[in-house]
């Protein structure tokens, strides 16, 4: 279940047909559904498309992973989550699959990922993002995560952001 | 510390619709419904946490990758003397997605998003052009997943 995703590009199978209808829904939905009773009915109106229609769009297109989830998107600063690092991770290439798993199964972090490492300045070839309500909260969780690691690690560090610069989702254009 | 604009049913709601929201003719009243309220009030209630700012966005939350559209983080080593200006040559170009100033040597990390994955290239290449800096990609090779929820 949280074993490693083929990632679109270098599976290039694991990306979505979409025509230009999808691509309409998205740029109609990308900034959010409208606050209304019948919100697909809204959308299959602006569209000129059934709301049925619609509906079986979108259906298809979260099967297909074009759509992670339907719902809410808090801002994790205005829950209160004010401390987030960035923990970076330096684990030879034959264990980054283990290590990430266990990383994500932790429960302890939101996103997981293996990246490149770019010697000598960036030395790290695994990402793990930790939030907490508190710096100290963040520090625990990422002890936590040392002990997980054990052996494994051959050298990590902890990115704390200071500023957000700008912060806007997706958007086709 | 959280809000104390937050009560216990803006919590619900927060924490039950990130697992996902209905596809049907009312998904307002069906959702509501789950919760033990009405669809009025369930409306009302996402109005203003949106308006807050609590909730960034309510709807579907898409998968550029899955897209066919192009994704990396970006990180570059920027003089503090020249921050200010690097941020704004960067946040100039609307495929940079988020941007985070973070205490390390490479101090600015950002994401950049394209519709097309031959895309992020010419970006990156423009903004290292501009800025006279270096930029590292460092596109995700793998992801390991899990589902990505904050409880309220």
């Amino acid at each position: 279940m949280n074993g490693p995703v083929p990632v679109a590009g270098l599976h290039p199978a694991a990306v979505a047909e979409l025509d230009a209808v999808d691509r309409a829904l998205i740029r109609a939905t990308q900034a959010g559904l409208a606050l209304v009773p019948r919100p697909y009915h809204a959308l299959a109106e602006r569209l000129g498309i059934g709301a049925d229609e619609v509906m079986a769009r979108l259906r298809r297109m979260q099967a297909a992973g074009v759509i992670r989830r339907i719902g809410a998107v808090p801002n994790h600063y205005r829950l209160g989550y004010r401390a987030n690092g960035m923990s970076v991770w330096d684990v030879p290439d034959a264990q980054v699959a283990e290590a990430g798993s266990l990383l994500a199964e932790s429960g302890l972090v939101s996103h997981c990922y293996e990246r490149p490492r770019h010697r000598p300045l960036w030395p790290y070839n695994l990402f793990a993002m930790v939030h907490g309500r508190t710096h100290r909260e963040v520090e625990d969780k990422i002890a936590r995560l040392r002990a997980l690691l054990g052996g494994r690690v051959r050298a990590w560090d902890v990115l704390y952001s200071t500023r957000i610069l700008k912060k806007t989702g997706l958007r086709l254009r | 510390m959280i809000g104390p604009e937050l009560d216990a049913l803006d919590r619900r709601i927060i924490n039950r619709l990130q697992e996902g929201f209905p596809l049907c003719e009312h998904p307002y009243r069906a959702a509501a419904e789950g919760l033990g309220i009405d669809e009025a009030t369930l409306i009302a209630r996402l109005e203003r946490l949106l308006e807050a700012g609590v909730l960034s966005r309510f709807g579907p939350l898409y998968n550029a990758e899955a897209m066919g559209g192009g994704l990396t983080l970006c990180a570059m080593q920027v003089p503090e003397a020249r921050f200010d200006e690097v941020v704004e040559q960067v946040n100039r170009h609307p495929e940079v997605a988020h941007n985070y100033a973070r205490d390390h040597a490479l101090n600015l990390w950002f994401v950049v998003a394209t519709e097309r994955p031959d895309q992020v290239a010419e970006v990156i290449g423009r903004i290292e052009a501009e800025t006279g800096l270096a930029v590292l990609d460092l596109p995700k090779l793998r992801e390991f997943h899990l589902s990505l929820r904050f409880e309220a």
